[in-house]
């Protein structure tokens, strides 16, 4: 304690109340947006918030939505998102979005009210143990229970939030601590007592580790969350990287975004669902370069067929990330943009030359694994054909495109979880980091309505679609009515295939197709819905009006619910079962194999333990 | 990076220095519960004369990989300043104190109890015609051997400290 604790009468005569010297704060912080929901123990906050304009308010209709609105506009900034809640079931309620903002280390600072301090462990009315509880749910947590303490707390929590890896921030404010007068202190100027996280590699790693990559004769980069994380400028120096090696470049769900897909060199997602070059690319792999990715078991299956014949090579700012599932040979703590930079300068300082006829019969053997074409599917074009679900995303890529060189608007994607999120992870195809928001780490359902809001907020005049299954979509649908309160003209786009098609898809594979609790039954008229919340309701049931339901819907200034009924039984391939290796992956109906019971490939008793 | 492969289990005696403020122990016992990390020994107290930051303790064991990944994760606690792993970073010093009760009439037991506490410089802190109370320091088997020891002799209870440790020489965390 630097300050004094109690504030002598002249104090008190200059300072605010403790909610004043918060948005004090916040305003120093460059907070532009809250997204909130009140309560009894926040209200002195709502009173502050209603006396000033710089900090705008959105009035969520769940505080999870709160916080995953919060991560949309985050992940599409680069900038922390701001949440404020109140007491007890508010905190509780923001619980998902806080774990899922830490699983996908996302900015988030957030707000809770709290009983005040001489209430606090009575069970008072609507206490919770916030802090208590969200322990594992954040990066770092605080209760004010000092006046003195209060502009300190918020401006380390918004340090904390972004700094290393990025991840939410409770500040737990007790209902005295907002009403009394507190003094300000502006931002600190020096370092963090105990948090401060290395950004810039070591030079002799780097060093190693670009040794390695000139020497490899089948290497691959496998970039992740990272990488957008790091800013815009990393995902211009993994390009840049990339061009100077000729290295193949594979990404994870997180680091969608940060290589253009276009790209000849890029091999799309790996993992459960990647594609079969970026799997066999990493399979087969001499030296692996990964680029802020964590090794999940998404990604790399079974732990040990894992790459087995690979040197790794992993770039981390968060040291626990390293050695944590894959022991790795050249570990580099650091920014993945600051080791971008040194590696393309110490690629040019290494006299060593490149095994480049090596690297030529590896894109020899890429090609030929691309030549497999592993997302083709069978789309009818009859007259009143069903909708195939990786149609309906392809063709949602290419008239946004369109969309985009006519209007100069970016698009900006979010989904929900399943497949429809997978297949949007495959089929569209991004260019640019942070446009592209979905819950990869906790697989929340309910992510993309309230993420597609904070994008929307933040990018007022983008196009911002949601890309949903009509299971999930359920799950945040209120958020429909803040949609219509604030005229923010999100596309909800769901792929209607009247099952948790992906719950479907495992009991099909792995439960003897017993489709227990999966099927979506009585399910809400979307169209109508969106008109009770103010919206536009469209609906394709087949292919022929499939491109007039899309272009209508971008075309259209309002919020829109577009239900895009598809094939109920179409599965989410290629597709590596849980517990099998990266080259025992299955490959769809049309390549020969598809989902035939029985025939996923590796499946052991132990892969059916994962989930 | 060989001995990361290695399986067998290892124990370590980790040092972190943390800042002194409330919910710091919840966080690290809440880090070993929540990654399923054993904790075999647990201590806690501040150690500067202001009170700023306290000292933590822990004896664990893992696999190598294991216990890099804990002194990872503890090292990326916001309060945590500094994490010394003792076992490996040369010789150290680990001692425990404990108080051991034995209720005993018989004169033989009690002659061998007191006869044991001396060998092993055990103090006598409290003695009554039925019952004594040893206070004992030392290493952790140190003292579970004398605990063994008095167990047929009329053990009625333990109280122990946990294990402080520090690195001998001129290092310090
Ligand atoms: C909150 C939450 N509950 C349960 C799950 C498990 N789960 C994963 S996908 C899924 C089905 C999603 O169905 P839908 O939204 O229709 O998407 P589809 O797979 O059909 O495209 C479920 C229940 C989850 N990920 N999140
Ligand atoms: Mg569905």
């Amino acid at each position: 304690m630097t300050q004094t604790d109690t504030l002598s009468p002249s104090d008190i005569a200059q300072t605010q109340s403790g909610a004043e010297i918060l948005l004090r704060a916040l305003k120093e912080q460059e907070v532009e947006v809250i997204f909130g929901y009140p309560g009894g123990a926040v209200l002195p906050i709502y009173d502050a918030i209603f006396q000033q304009n710089a900090i705008r308010h959105i009035l969520v209709r769940h505080e999870q939505a709160a916080v995953h609105a919060a991560e949309g506009y985050a992940r599409s900034t680069g900038k922390v998102g701001v949440v404020l809640v109140t007491s007890g079931p508010g905190a509780t309620n923001a619980v998902t979005g806080l774990v899922d903002a830490l699983m996908d280390s996302i900015p988030v600072v957030c707000l809770t009210g709290q009983v005040p301090t001489h209430l606090i462990g009575n069970d008072a009315f609507q206490e919770a143990d916030t802090t208590g509880i969200t322990r594992p749910a954040t990066k770092h947590n605080y209760l004010v229970k000092k006046s003195a303490d209060l502009a300190r707390v918020v401006h380390e929590a918004f340090y904390v939030a972004r700094s290393g890896r990025p991840g939410p921030v409770v500040i737990d404010l007790p209902k005295d601590i907002l009403i009394n007068p507190a003094p300000y202190t502006a931002k600190p100027a020096a370092a963090h007592r105990s948090y401060r996280p290395q950004t810039a590699p070591d030079g002799a790693q780097i060093a190693k580790a670009i040794s390695l990559l000139k020497n490899a004769k089948r290497p691959v980069i496998y970039s992740g969350g990272g990488v957008i994380n790091s800013g815009p400028q990393a995902s211009d120096a993994l390009v840049r990287f990339a061009k100077l090696t000729g290295i193949p470049v594979t990404s994870t769900l997180m680091g969608l975004g940060a290589y253009p897909s276009n790209d000849s060199q890029f091999l799309g997602m790996l993992g459960m669902h990647g594609t079969y070059e970026a799997n066999l690319v990493m399979h087969g792999s001499d030296v692996m370069l990964n680029m802020g990715a964590r090794f999940d078991d998404r990604v790399t299956g079974r732990l040990n067929a894992f790459a087995p014949n690979s040197r790794k090579i992993h770039v981390d700012i968060d040291p626990s990330s390293i050695n944590k599932n894959v022991a790795v040979e050249v570990p580099v703590i650091a920014d993945a943009g600051l080791a971008l930079e040194a590696m393309i300068e110490a690629w040019h300082a290494d006299p060593a030359t490149q095994n480049t006829a090596a690297l030529a019969e590896w894109w020899a053997q890429i090609e030929a694994w691309r030549a497999v074409n592993c997302l083709k599917f069978r789309q009818t074009t009859e007259k009143g054909g069903i909708i195939k679900p990786q149609h309906a995303i392809q063709r949602l890529y290419e008239l946004t495109r369109e969309h985009e060189a006519k209007t100069g608007k970016p698009t900006f994607i979010s989904t929900e979880v399943g497949q429809h999120q997978m297949w949007a992870a495959q089929y569209f195809r991004f260019d640019k980091p942070n446009r592209w928001m979905t819950s990869g780490g906790l697989g929340t359902m309910g992510y993309g309505l309230p993420a597609a809001m904070g994008v929307q907020i933040a990018h007022p005049d983008a196009l911002c679609i949601d890309i949903a299954g009509e299971a999930s979509i359920l799950m945040n649908i209120q958020e429909m009515a803040t949609l219509a309160q604030y005229r923010l003209p999100v596309k909800v786009f769901i792929l209607n295939n009247q099952y948790m098609g992906m719950v479907r898809q495992w009991q099909e594979l792995l439960h003897g197709s017993r489709y227990s609790e999966s099927y979506s039954e009585a399910l809400p008229d979307f169209v109508r819905l969106a008109d009770a919340f103010h919206g536009v309701g469209m609906r394709a049931t087949s292919i022929d009006e499939l491109d007039d339901v899309i272009r209508a819907m971008l075309a259209e200034p309002r919020a829109v619910i577009a239900d895009i009924c598809v094939d109920q039984t179409e599965n989410c391939f290629p597709m590596i079962p849980s517990g099998a290796a990266h080259n025992e992956m299955i490959l769809g109906p049309e390549h020969g194999t598809g989902l035939n019971k029985g025939n996923a490939a590796g499946l052991t008793d132990e892969g059916l333990v994962l989930v | 990076m060989s001995n990361l492969q290695d399986t067998a289990i290892r124990s370590a005696t980790i040092s972190v220095l943390v800042e002194n403020e409330s919910g710091v122990l919840a966080r690290v016992i809440g880090l070993f519960s929540g990654r399923g990390y054993n904790i075999d020994s647990l201590t806690v107290a501040p150690v500067e004369t202001d009170r700023a930051r306290s000292r933590i303790n822990v004896v664990t064991s893992g696999t190598p990989m294991v216990i890099e990944q804990i002194k990872a994760q503890l090292d990326r606690l916001v309060p945590v300043h500094r994490v010394a792993d003792l076992t490996q970073d040369g010789p150290h010093i680990a001692r425990e104190m404990a108080l051991i009760k034995v209720v005993a009439q018989a004169g033989h037991a009690r002659t061998e109890a007191l006869r044991l506490a001396d060998a092993f410089r055990a103090r006598v802190v409290d003695a009554t015609t039925e019952s004594f109370v040893f206070e004992m320091t030392g290493q952790t088997d140190k003292l579970d051997a004398f605990v063994d020891l008095m167990r047929p002799l009329g053990l009625a209870e333990v109280s122990r400290t946990g294990v402080a440790a520090i690195a001998r020489g001129t290092r310090v965390i």
